[in-house]
């Protein structure tokens, strides 16, 4: 297990949990963040945080202090670097 | 149309996620007919599109864009309110239309589940269709419509394709008279709701409409339950909560996830044959973009460059426009002056009501280039890339990247800083951004340092000229509101928007091309409000302030010198060089109407009040004379400089470079015979001028945006009081060392 924040540009992995019940969880899973989801680092500011990430086809900026109650459960495979295969869909 | 409804208006919500194309849908439908008023009691715009379809009035009501129709604020809670129809300024809606983006439907349904559940005819609007296409999916929307059972439209707002389809569809929507339940939980929760109804009837809150029933469950802490809560009987509603929302639990309905899930459930499984998604995402063009736009270095480049560019246009290309609404001001001030004879009506028409419009349309070139920039940025999608590498900085504020833009244009003038904090969806980052604003060092505050470093700090240069004295108490003047405002917005924070998170979740929308219509609609619809919301309490304050300066002084003796003043003038001898005669008479004559002009000014309510108040500004090192030009200068700071000139008997016509200002300041004294100003007394007053809220324009801009008297009241308490302490301490700290 390990979180989303520790991911690099180009990583992907697979929402295991969300810890916290307050509303910055409950704002992350509304914008489609729950477990079984498959997310992906796209980028990182200029300043090192927030962090661009990939989810069910849109992009969403979250702070890293934010990302770190994302643990994720496996690494799926990392992309080629024109194209991302969706599963699950 | 529906016959039942034909003799009053329709009432239809548009509700959507933010970046939808929300607003060119709208704007589409409802042309340039939208009225612009406040919710009462909330921050929120009330936006209302009057317009006709076939002869059927209909009135489409513009709701703030959202994720989730899960309340967490009194602003958020008005959408709420009126789908169900318990907004009482607006009344019953009779259908909603649902904006999603083609594109991203799967995250956009959520948002669609919670409207159905309110039970209102709805409308799904897919807009963005072109978008959707050309990322390669396939949308089947016959399909979509079947298993929703409510009308589905696809639509491509800024091309104004497809919206010729809406009208039959709320009709139809109508028609059906609402939509078969969406059931998205399981059995146990709708049980739940059915057993909190009659419990609530128990309290005496009888037909509490099913979906406040479902947020009361779902919103622990939300909205909806503290309105609950606070009825008689809540303290027992809350227990009931808790234990019907274990019973929940144990059943496996876990809040507050579970809702997440099930409605991304239930989105997934309506999708499964309606959506055909491309094999292989390819790399967008939004990709590519970002890759540049939000690269480590080139990023952060791109928008320093668009930054200067937005505080440029403000703060120098308005810059002409606002020298032309002046010289317009003193152009239709000098006719009147010819008109009338000199007297109180002439002041009145001259000082308080030509002024008073002046003081209004000086704002409008600022405004309109700053909006026109900000839509053009929000609409190609660039704003949220802003917010995004912005966002590290703001927290050092607590707050985030989106304040950056209101909090830079603030520097040139906070009036349209303020009004650009609506690009802020949070409400708490929102509010601290406007409280804080007005700290920021606005180009009117330039011309009092500029008279008062030039005359009392002296020119020393550091570093072979490259630093010098003058240049640094400019610019620690100039960054000390910043700074303070730092400590302000933490304890901001703290003490009065406790309750509310500031989460930084946001959409990063594709780039795509603005629509022009959509960014000269932005321009248009906020000068409007600017001038007619406003417009109209800042003109009342000038006029009440031309007569704190006016009354109760007998003007009959200016008003006579003055008109010898001008009638000597007109027959000065052409060329008369300075000591010829008549010259002599003229300048004898002005420098007693300038006598007479402080002498009135002392007399006035407001020399009164200054002279009242010297006690209090007597341990910041200030004399009653400063006292008036401070109090006078609480409507507009930059006012100080002309009173200053009245005050020292050299007329009210002195700007910031005039030697005789200068020269007068540097040898006022007090009554024993010390100079008045020395470096302490000037740092202490500059220090009070930056801190003070002396604009009346922002404080009234603060009251329009927040619809409420509170938060001006507050803004200028607080920034009065930092200024106070902050001259004392200069002043006192300044005179020991």
């Amino acid at each position: 297990m390990f979180s989303l924040d520790s991911l690099r540009p180009g990583e992907r992995g697979i929402i295991a949990a969300l810890s916290g019940d307050d509303p910055v969880t409950v704002r992350l899973l509304e914008m489609g963040l729950l477990p079984g989801e498959v997310v992906e680092v796209l980028g990182v500011a200029p300043l090192g945080d927030p962090l661009a990430i990939l989810v069910r086809g849109g992009r969403l900026a979250i702070r890293r202090r934010d990302a770190a109650r994302i643990q994720l459960q496996e690494t799926p495979p990392r992309r080629p670097d024109s194209a991302i295969v969706l599963t699950g869909r | 149309m529906t016959t039942a409804r034909a003799q009053s208006a329709l009432q239809i919500a548009v509700i959507g996620n933010p970046n939808t194309g929300k607003s060119t849908l709208f704007n589409a439908l409802a042309g340039m007919h939208a009225r612009v008023g406040n919710y009462p009691g909330v921050t929120v715009e009330k936006k209302i599109g009057v317009i006709e379809w076939d002869g059927q009035p209909v009135r489409l009501i513009d709701l703030p864009g959202t994720y989730s129709l899960s309340p967490r604020s009194l602003d958020e809670m008005v959408s709420v309110d009126v789908l169900l129809g318990q907004q009482p300024d607006v009344g019953r809606v009779d259908a909603v239309l649902c904006i999603a983006d083609a594109s991203n439907l799967e995250r956009h349904l959520f948002l669609l589940g919670q409207v159905l559940d309110t039970g209102v005819p709805t409308v799904l609007v897919l807009n963005m269709w072109d978008a959707a296409l050309g990322e390669g999916l396939k949308i089947d929307v016959r399909r979509l419509e079947e298993k929703l059972g409510i009308p589905v439209v696809a639509t491509e707002a800024h091309r104004r394709q497809g919206i010729e389809q809406i009208p039959a569809a709320v009709d139809r929507a109508m028609a059906a008279g609402g939509h078969p339940p969406t059931r998205q939980f399981p059995p146990e929760f709708y049980d739940e709701c059915d057993r909190l109804g009659a419990y609530l009837e128990s309290l005496g809150e009888s037909d509490v409409p099913w979906y406040l029933r479902e947020r009361l469950l779902l919103d622990v802490g939300g909205t909806v339950e503290q309105r609950f809560l606070r009825q008689p009987g809540g303290e027992r509603l809350a227990d009931y909560l808790r234990a019907s929302r274990e019973r929940l639990a144990a059943a496996g309905f876990r809040i507050p996830a579970a809702e997440a899930e099930r409605r991304y459930d239930w989105a997934r499984r309506l999708l499964s044959d309606v959506v055909t998604y491309p094999a292989v995402r390819r790399t967008t063009l939004t990709d590519r973009i970002d890759a540049v736009l939000t690269h480590r270095i080139f990023g952060l480049g791109v928008f320093a460059g668009l930054m200067f560019l937005v505080f440029q246009a403000i703060y120098a290309w308005a810059e002409p426009l606002m020298k032309l609404c002046e010289s317009g001001q003193d152009f239709v001030a000098g006719l009147a002056a010819e008109a009338l004879p000199p007297g109180p009506l002439r002041s009145l028409v001259v000082d308080g009501v030509i002024a008073g419009v002046g003081g209004v349309l000086i704002f409008l070139p600022q405004i309109m280039l700053l909006f026109f920039l900000i839509a053009l940025l929000e609409d190609c999608g660039y704003m949220a890339r802003g917010a995004f590498m912005m966002d590290r900085v703001m927290r050092t504020f607590g707050l985030s990247g989106k304040s950056f833009l209101p909090l830079m244009s603030s520097f040139a003038c906070a009036v349209p800083g303020i009004m650009a904090t609506r690009v802020i969806d949070n409400h708490r980052d929102r509010m601290v951004t406007i409280l804080v604003a007005p700290l920021m060092s606005c180009s009117a505050r330039l011309p009092v340092y500029l008279l008062l470093i030039g005359a009392f700090v002296p020119p020393t240069e550091y570093l072979g000229g490259w630093v010098s004295l003058q240049g640094l108490v400019l610019f620690g003047m100039s960054s000390l509101g910043l700074v303070v405002a730092i400590p302000v917005a933490w304890l901001l924070k703290r003490c009065f928007f406790r309750g509310e998170a500031g989460t930084f979740v946001m959409e990063l929308p594709d780039y795509k091309l603005p629509s022009p219509r959509l960014v000269l609609y932005r321009v248009y619809e906020r000068g409007k409000a600017f001038v007619l919301r406003a417009g109209s309490l800042i003109f009342a304050a000038t006029i009440l302030v031309w007569a704190a300066g006016y009354f109760p002084g007998d003007h009959a003796e200016l008003d006579r010198l003055e008109e010898e003043v001008a009638a000597v003038a007109a027959h000065l001898p052409e060329g008369a060089a300075a000591g010829h005669p008549a010259v002599l008479a003229w300048e004898r004559l002005r420098d007693a109407r300038n006598a007479e002009g402080a002498r009135l000014m002392r007399e006035s309510w407001l020399g009164r009040a200054g002279v009242a108040i010297e006690p209090v500004v007597l341990p910041l090192g200030w004399d009653w004379r400063i006292g008036v030009g401070v109090l006078a200068s609480f409507p507009a700071r930059e006012v100080i400089i002309a009173t200053l000139g009245t005050i020292y008997s050299l007329g009210g016509e002195v700007d910031e470079e005039s030697e005789g200002l200068r020269g007068a300041l540097q040898a006022a004294t007090w009554p024993d015979g010390r100079p008045v100003y020395n470096l302490p007394v000037a740092l202490s007053l500059m220090v009070f001028f930056a801190l003070c809220a002396q604009c009346v324009s922002t404080l009234m801009i603060i009251r329009r945006e927040t619809n409420s008297w509170r938060w001006p009241a507050f803004t200028f308490l607080y920034m009065t009081g930092l200024a106070y302490v902050g001259a004392w301490i200069t002043y006192q700290v300044g005179m020991r060392v």
